[in-house]
């Protein structure tokens, strides 16, 4: 029990709870975090729950606190992680929480807001000195050389707006026309002045005169912190028409306009002032700032735990928002799914919570009885947990069904490493997989959202095993990186003389002669790397291999199967499905693997009855497709095509009674409820009470019958008549179903094994194509080049060797092995059609809060 | 037969000492069921394996065509006999 070879028992509880204590219960439980509460209102929305307000509130602390958290990150100060992990705090404490952030939030706002303004006026400030700095030059520029370009515009009138720029000559020069020559400067937007200008031109046509020169430095905006470019212009116009249009242009493009001193001795004294109040304004400036960043750097400190302490607390009233008001509005009403193993510490949980609040009164947890199927638990550990996941990433499985995840955990890296066996790339998988587990802790500790990493950490007790198991096949294949360890002396050896040898450029060693007689100890003899024909002998092997595993593993489903069947009670199925399943399996597949090892071990090339000869040795594939079709086996000269006396006898009556277990699988048991639903139906003329018992009974075959248990809602006893029927039809289509499932899919999925062999040979060759193209171009040179060779080979081979050979190799031997483990072996036994019990628990909640707020 | 006592008792005896002895002293606890099953398969799955391969080699039907040159060395290198 509680281990993980089925999912956990559980109960559904009913909790009462006074209702001042059901705060701090709440809470204990959700550190516990082994309840799953029921919604027990689900037609009421969540505006209309007991507790929306609280949720309101502590919606609103975590907004504040995320503004916190925006706030010091635009600051880039550390925020603390402690790791510590307060406990929810009491509902009064919420109020001095509320009041701590409502202050530090005021605080802020108040602080960003008076930057805000200082900063502001402290680009005007900026901007004006850069104006009188720039149109100085403009000015001395005009002084110099500007009547003579423009003196029609000078004006001789000597009005007070008279601009110096134009001179005394420029003014004397141009008397006759009365202008009044007004200017504008100001700041704008460097990327604005193209359109800027050209709107000048044409709203005056032409009229006015614009310079612009750009301000190097950037500036700094104070509503959005950006650097923005601008540039500083000044407009020459005359008359007030063309001002107030002028203007409205400057307006229209966001120019800012600074009022600008006329007489260069005012200007100079304008510079001046403006110079100090940008001192003045800059240690405001730097106060403002160092208090922000005092209260940030306070705020810092405890803002990890505030979230935790406030997420904790919206959760517990989002969590008793779940439950029903008792009618004396003293007590709350929940009802919770529980593991049974468990309920002594939620008890405990309970007791804890009832102390702290100060209640006298206990709260009662009962267990109620129900027809609901209840949710599953299987409790993981950090080594079973990644196998778990394999096998819910197929489908949760139903309450208490047989778990494959116990078994995958050997099945699946070993069957991963049938197609990936190398010693070396398995070695290399081995270490990384270490070196995860070893540094586990501060690689936890180090969160990260790479995902690519955090599927290679989460899994890394399944990389350890697969690295293992591939170093394992790595031996028995005899494989190094494509190259053969000869430990124990190959038990083959040359038996050509010298001459023969200088004659013939290659050669066949006969098994007769050349053969110790006893095989290579440990796995592949290392002589078959060498040997051109080394495929036909290995395909030979890892065929059989694939078939003899696969095999195994489906009868290993067929026979978890029973364990369901006689867990659930289901007598009936034991006798009409499990049994033809595993004698159609037995009759013809595990035959077939029989027939292998009998190959193995009869036919010899020293043998003395020449019907045992290597060159009599009959193909297994056709030997069993010939018995399939009852085809009689035909002896090709001396040789016999049986490998036993009476062998084609008991062949065909193997295949008799595996095909007679087809119409087993499909009739038996629809027929058996027919049978039973008119025996319970023929009392129900004569008397209505036997139907009580009758039906009842019938209903039970029924339930087993459509395989996921029926929902006990249903009425006892079903209405007579055409609803039977349907319900039959539907039987028999399943059972049809079924049975074709399983007959092809023996089939198909027998052959689906072959990828075994298929992988690994892909794997195996290559490496070697590897090792050849690359690898060998550099150990072939001489001389000091060749060092230099394979210096730089080796880097090559060894990112082409880990790229490809272990990652994407990797991955594909990793799927197909996912593939056969979810189709080929759990289809056997396994519905997966369950729901997965997710408690109450901070734990998840926190974390869940906290990967969304990094996004 | 091709077949040699030694390395299969020493193998089955090896793998049965893990997936046989080995779960009865796996200490108590509440993973031992796990540890008692990873134990049996891991033994099953890799005796079985091994024990493929070694049968598939017990009889060889063919041998390996090699290289003139390769026969040269094995039969230098792993003591052949060279007849001349």
């Amino acid at each position: 029990m509680g281990s993980l070879f089925r999912s956990e028992e559980m109960t559904l509880c009913q909790l009462f709870l006074q209702s001042e204590a059901a705060y701090a219960c709440v809470s204990e439980l959700g550190e516990l975090g082994l309840v799953q509460f029921r919604d027990l209102n689900p037609d009421v929305n969540a505006f209309q729950r007991k507790f929306v307000n609280e949720v309101r509130r502590c919606d609103e602390m975590e907004r504040k606190l995320r503004y916190l958290e925006k706030e010091i990150k635009k600051d880039n100060i550390p925020m603390t992680d402690t790791g510590e992990n307060p406990e929810a705090p009491q509902p009064r404490e919420m109020i001095d929480l509320e009041a701590t952030f409502e202050k530090l939030e005021n605080e802020l706002r108040e602080v960003n807001m008076n930057a805000e303004s200082l900063k502001r006026n402290f680009l005007e400030l900026t901007e004006v000195k850069h104006i009188l700095r720039k149109t100085q030059v403009f000015f001395d520029e005009a002084a110099q050389g500007s009547l003579v370009s423009y003196p029609q515009m000078a004006d001789p009138s000597r009005e007070e707006e008279q601009v110096q720029l134009l001179g005394e000559e420029g003014m004397r020069a141009g008397g006759q026309a009365a202008l009044k020559l007004g200017f504008v400067a100001g700041v704008i937007l460097r990327e604005r002045i193209p359109a800027f200008e050209r709107m000048l031109w044409r709203a005056c046509r032409g009229n006015v005169f614009l310079r612009q020169a750009e301000i190097e430095t950037p500036l700094e905006d104070p509503a959005t912190g950006d650097e923005v470019y601008k540039s500083v212009f000044i407009i020459f116009f005359q008359g007030d028409q063309l001002k107030t249009r002028v203007r409205k242009i400057c307006e229209g493009f966001r120019a800012s306009l600074y009022p600008c001193r006329e007489t260069p001795a005012d200007r100079r004294e304008m510079a001046m002032s403006v110079m100090t109040r940008i001192e003045d304004l800059n240690t405001v400036l730097g106060q403002t700032q160092d208090h922000r960043h005092r209260v940030l750097v306070a705020a810092a400190k405890n803002i990890k735990s505030w979230f935790i302490k406030v997420r904790k607390i919206k959760a517990i009233y989002h969590t008793l928002n779940l439950f029903n008001l008792d009618v004396t509005q003293k007590c709350l009403i929940a009802e919770c799914w529980v593991p049974v193993l468990d309920m002594e510490s939620i008890q405990l949980a309970l007791r804890r919570g009832t102390e702290r609040s100060g209640s006298s009164v206990p709260p009662i947890l009962n267990r109620m009885d129900t027809f609901e199927e209840p949710p599953t638990y299987n409790r993981t550990n950090k080594f079973t947990k990644a196998f778990q996941a394999l096998v819910d990433a197929y489908g949760v499985a139903n309450y208490r069904e047989v778990n494959p995840a116990p078994y995958a955990i050997i099945t699946f890296p070993f069957l991963f490493a049938v197609m990936f066996g190398d010693l070396g790339h398995g070695l290399i998988m081995f270490l990384f997989a270490l070196y995860m587990v070893l540094k586990e802790k501060p690689l936890q500790a180090k969160k990260t959202d790479n995902e690519i990493w955090n599927i290679f950490f989460g899994g890394r007790y399944c990389l350890l095993l697969m690295g293992m198991f591939s170093m394992y096949t790595g031996i028995i294949y005899n494989d190094v990186f494509s190259k053969s360890l000869n430990v124990f002396g190959s038990h083959w050896s040359s038996v050509y003389d010298m001459n023969y040898l200088m004659r013939n450029k290659d050669a066949t060693i006969d098994p007769k002669d050349a053969y110790s007689s006893t095989p290579y100890p440990v796995g592949v003899d290392p002589v078959w790397q060498f040997a051109s024909n080394k495929i036909v002998f290995l395909n030979a092997f890892k065929m059989k291999v694939s078939i003899i595993l696969g095999v195994a593993q489906m009868l290993f489903g067929v026979i978890l199967s029973l364990w369901n069947y006689r867990y659930f009670g289901k007598r009936l199925d034991i006798y009409l499905l499990f049994i033809p399943q595993i004698i159609f399996l037995c009759f013809l597949f595990l035959y077939m693997v029989l027939l292998m090892f009998i190959k193995w071990v009869s036919y010899e090339a020293t043998a003395t009855d020449e019907r045992l000869l290597p060159t009599c040795a009959p193909s297994i594939l056709i030997t069993f497709i010939n018995m399939v079709l009852f085809k009689p086996a035909e002896p090709s000269g001396n040789c016999d095509p049986y490998m036993y006396g009476g062998q084609g006898g008991l062949q065909k009556l193997l295949v008799v009674v595996a095909l007679l277990c087809v119409p087993w699988m499909l009739l038996a048991k629809p027929l058996y409820i027919m049978r039973n639903q008119r025996k319970a139906h023929l009392p129900l003329n004569n008397h209505v009470n036997a139907v009580e018992e009758n039906g009842g009974a019938a209903h039970a075959d029924l339930e087993s019958g459509v395989q996921n248990a029926a929902p006990a809602q249903q009425p006892a006893h079903k209405p007579a008549g055409g609803h039977d029927e349907e319900d039959l039809q539907e039987i028999f289509i399943h059972s049809g179903i079924h049975t074709i499932e399983y007959v092809l899919g023996s089939v198909s999925h027998t052959a689906s094994y072959l990828r075994l062999w298929a992988l690994s040979l892909a794997h195996a060759q290559l490496s070697e194509v590897l090792w050849s193209m690359v690898m060998r171009m550099g150990l072939q040179r001489e001389g000091w080049f060749g060092g230099v060779a394979v210096f730089l080979m080796f880097a090559f081979w060894a990112v082409l060797t880990v790229s490809i050979l272990v990652l994407m190799e990797g991955l594909s031997a990793f799927l197909h092995t996912l593939r056969l483990h979810w189709v080929e072996f759990q289809s056997k036994f396994y519905s997966g059609a369950g729901y997965t019990f997710s408690p109450f628990a901070f734990e998840v909640i926190l974390e869940q809060a906290a990967s969304s707020n990094d996004d | 037969m091709g077949f040699s006592f030694i390395p299969f008792i020493f193998f089955t005896a090896l793998w049965a000492v893990v997936g046989i002895v080995l779960p009865f002293v796996v200490p108590k606890g509440p993973n031992r069921g796990i540890f008692q099953l990873v134990l049996m398969l891991t033994a099953a799955t890799c005796w079985i394996f091994w024990l493929c391969c070694y049968m598939a080699q017990m009889n060889p039907l063919i041998g390996p065509k090699l290289s003139n040159r390769t026969l040269m060395l094995m039969a230098k290198n792993w003591g052949g006999k060279i007849p001349n």
